[in-house]
């Protein structure tokens, strides 16, 4: 008989993870009934809490405010210990001390986004209508509705413009499309490894990936928490095909090659020989203790959707028309998901709206995750534009 | 005025900082404050540093990635980008001025390229090293081989500069895609320009390189 070893289970419970859903380790706002979040798809979301981390001081002027968005499966833990994985904070590259986001210089906020799993409102919380958890009957929601969810958290904060939007791949896009909707709230925009809309070979891979969800038993139909489990087998397979579009050929070749996995020779068996095969299982067996899977369907939807360019009758320019925004557009040579292509298209789009646009693709075979890794060469850019960018806004400190 | 203060191109002396290259200043001086330009091969930005100091809104396209940085911590705003392959994706009249800076001569394709910087710009200023050089065909007449000189110190074998061209050479290209002439004037050795008003065919001779302002003619 051929062996074959399954996906472990993870080894977090499924309260635990609930317990971020509803009781976040960060900061909450809550919004009643009195401000209720106005969904694309014609649903007014309400209640509806956002769960967010801040770092540094807000300046007297209030002009030092920095926002990040986080990506698919990234949440607002930005620079600090993960309350579920106690993993350091995903961007701690480009965000701390003697960083280019220093809290000593700027005042950043990081949201977990609508319809995730950190403490945001999403599919995971318990729907205030009927005591039960959302699952599928949470509407579909856009990087529009996150984006207005986080301007409404802005204005709790008191803050009128930003100095800065910053994020990567869907925080790219969420940057993208705060300059479309409040382009006199955002002073500066770092967009990374993002585009104005997603591909059909994006698409379908999520497609893939929420196939692997929903074919899983456990799934019941988004229902699982109801039955105290969750298709962690599923989310988990969504997540390692994911996961080969995040890295690129020469960066698997050059961490893994062909080489085995504590053994020298085959198994003749379905096991992990690979060290390849091993990696990519850790990644999903990790991935599914933090993550939810129906939060996974929803944000991946979310990403599908997006498209500034038809929300704009068709003309990506038009979404950007007389913006004083100053941009700064960054790809990466490997990234294949969010090719360097996409990024010109906005680049030209910007440059026909005679908006303000610096862009520079970083040479690396890291692919499109190259944005949270040690990358000097976008520290480098990301640090100068953000440095003249402060200085245009008025910011003292040396890194401010 | 020293030698090292207007010393024009190799990127020297460009690090002083208060003088600009005395090429730039004639740029400079034939674009009209308050207009948009787009400098296609903006270097580390100095071009466009001087510009703006001017109240003109730049922008800049430049291959190298540390070019970029360069311009990106300046405030410039600047792309990533090929003078062959990019400016086709620029609209029709999006800017005032387009200006080609010691480029034209290292493009595949010069002829489209000066093309499309009329057809994004109202007006073009193209500046480039000037093959017909007296030094030049002394090189080429005398040593027998192809010329070297301090501003192009690079081999025929390594150069990135693969359309050479004289003055004459470029009249007659804008010439024959009905370009028209604004302006014409010849740089010596340092980047100033010759004082003498002369015809162009004598520039050919003397002048170290040749910086035109062009429009769209008749025909076009």
């Amino acid at each position: 008989m051929v062996g074959v070893k399954a996906i472990p289970s993870p080894a977090i419970s499924a309260d635990d993870r609930s317990h971020e859903v509803d009781h976040p380790s960060s900061e909450v706002a809550h919004f009643g009934a009195d401000q209720p979040l106005r969904l694309d798809c014609g649903v007014d979301l309400t209640p509806f809490q956002i769960a967010y981390q801040t770092y540094g001081e807000l300046n007297a002027a209030r002009s030092n405010a920095v926002l990040i968005c986080h990506a698919l499966t990234g949440d607002q833990h930005v620079a600090n210990v993960h309350p579920v994985t106690g993993k350091s904070g995903w961007w701690e590259t480009l965000v701390g001390p003697g960083r280019p986001l220093d809290p000593q210089h700027y005042f950043i906020i990081c949201a977990n986004v609508i319809g995730g799993c950190m403490g945001s409102t999403g599919p995971a919380s318990i729907n205030p209508a009927t005591g039960k958890v959302w699952g599928l009957d949470f509407p579909v929601i856009t990087i529009p509705d996150m984006v207005r969810a986080q301007a409404m958290l802005i204005d709790r904060l008191g803050i009128d413009t930003l100095f800065a939007v910053v994020g990567g791949s869907m925080g790219g896009m969420q940057v993208l499309q705060w300059t479309a909707a409040y382009p006199k709230r955002v002073f500066s925009a770092l967009a990374i490894a993002c585009a104005t809309r997603h591909s059909a070979q994006n698409i379908a891979f999520h497609e893939l990936g929420r196939q692997a969800v929903m074919a899983d038993p456990d799934w019941r139909n988004g229902g699982y928490a109801d039955h105290g489990i969750h298709p962690h087998r599923g989310l988990a397979v969504a997540r390692m095909a994911a996961h080969i579009t995040y890295l690129s050929d020469a960066a698997l070749h050059r961490k893994f090659g062909r080489r085995m996995q504590d053994r020298e020779l085959p198994t003749f068996s379905f096991d992990a020989d690979f060290q390849v095969e091993s990696y990519l299982r850790y990644q999903g067996s990790s991935f599914v203790e933090r993550f939810d899977a129906n939060s996974y369907l929803y944000l991946t939807r979310a990403m599908d959707y997006f498209d500034i360019a038809a929300d704009h009758g068709g003309a990506l320019a038009k979404a950007f028309a007389g913006i004083q925004t100053r941009f700064c557009v960054v790809s990466f040579t490997s990234d294949w998901l969010f090719p360097t292509s996409e990024s010109r298209a906005l680049v030209h789009a910007l440059n026909a709206s005679s908006a303000r646009v610096s862009f520079a693709e970083i040479e690396t075979d890291r692919g499109h995750d190259a944005f949270l890794l040690d990358v000097p060469e976008f520290f480098d850019i990301s640090r100068a534009f953000l440095q003249s960018a402060g200085k245009a806004r008025g910011l003292t400190g040396k890194d401010g | 005025m020293s030698v090292q203060e207007v010393l024009p191109l190799g990127g020297l002396a460009t690090e002083q900082a208060g003088h600009f290259r005395a090429d730039h200043l004639l740029v400079a001086e034939m674009v009209k404050p308050g207009s948009r330009v787009l400098d296609v091969g903006c270097g580390e930005g100095d071009l466009l540093q001087l510009l703006e100091t001017r109240g003109i809104d730049g922008r800049g396209i430049e291959l190298s990635r540390e070019g970029v940085n360069r311009c990106v911590a300046k405030g410039l705003a600047v792309v990533q980008g090929d003078a062959d392959t990019d400016l086709v994706n620029y609209p029709d009249d999006a800017f005032d001025y387009v200006i080609l800076s010691q480029t034209l001569q290292a493009t595949r394709q010069p002829k489209v390229v000066l093309e499309n910087l009329l057809r994004i710009g109202h007006r073009a200023i193209v500046s480039f090293p000037n093959f017909g050089f007296w030094k030049m065909r002394l090189q080429l007449l005398i040593g027998g081989h192809m010329p070297r000189t301090e501003n192009l110190p690079a081999t025929w074998y390594d150069t990135a500069n693969i359309h050479f061209c004289t003055i004459k050479d470029f009249v007659e290209l804008c010439d024959a895609i009905h370009v028209k002439m604004e302006r014409a004037e010849a740089l010596d050795l340092y980047g100033r320009p010759l004082r003498l008003r002369l015809p162009w065919w004598v520039w050919n001779m003397f002048g170290e390189q040749g910086v035109f302002l062009l429009s769209r003619g008749q025909g076009k």
